[in-house]
């Protein structure tokens, strides 16, 4: 399993734990959940070219 | 020469009025106290022990929700929780047994919100007990990740037990 790949599913399995308990109506479940998860994966992306740019 | 006061209903009158310092929409007020249901008109899984499902939702990854009814949102949970877990033992992540420093107290404490899945885990023993490649470690936060997002499941169902959360 790749590194973004390992990302790409913690964002999915927590996003959905994170729609479903911090919201009421299932719209704004779906709405928040998939903010969340493009948050994860963007600060993920984000943080990794940070780190890249840090190190060399 | 002796003063004489406005009757008790005119000074009151005068004086402004008090500020709302709180809501009490969800206070024992009169109101809401007639406004809730009696025991016998309550439905089946609102009547019982406050807590169960928060202790069940605990032991089994959305438990708490089936035991509402509420199966969707109980089987999404499950599914999501129990997955992270099984990524996380597949990656040969580590599943914490005893605390040795502050680290291993937090990872157990995380680990052990898993319920069930944390002690059937171990019983069975699954999981690597030494980090020997880089994915174990990814797999070691996804156990206590998993855990931690198990316990906010119990609470949320705890919050639909008692009327907090619709």
């Amino acid at each position: 399993m790749t590194h973004f790949a390992a990302v790409v599913l913690f964002a999915f399995f927590a996003s959905i734990v994170f729609g479903i308990t911090q919201r009421e109506t299932p719209r704004r479940m779906i709405r928040y959940g998939a903010y969340c998860f493009v948050l994860f994966v963007a600060s993920a992306i984000v943080l990794s070219w940070v780190m890249f740019l840090i190190a060399r | 020469m002796r003063e004489s006061f406005p009757p008790e209903t005119d000074r009151a009158s005068a004086l402004p009025p008090a500020p709302v310092r709180y809501s009490q929409k969800g206070m024992a007020t009169e109101e809401n106290k007639n406004a809730a249901p009696v025991n016998g008109s309550q439905p089946a899984s609102q009547q019982g022990f406050v807590y169960l499902p928060l202790i069940v939702g605990w032991l089994v990854p959305g438990g708490g929700h089936f035991l509402l009814r509420k199966w969707g949102r109980g089987a999404l949970l499950g599914g999501s929780i129990l997955a992270m877990f099984a990524l996380g033992i597949a990656m040969q992540g580590k599943l914490y047994a005893g605390a040795h420093d502050i680290l291993d107290i937090l990872g157990l404490a995380g680990d052990l919100g898993n319920g069930l899945l944390y002690i059937v885990s171990r019983i069975a023993g699954l999981g690597a007990d030494q980090v020997m490649v880089t994915t174990a470690d990814y797999g070691t936060r996804f156990i206590v990740v998993a855990g931690l997002l198990n316990v906010i499941a119990a609470v949320d169902a705890h919050n639909l037990r008692t009327g907090r959360k619709s």
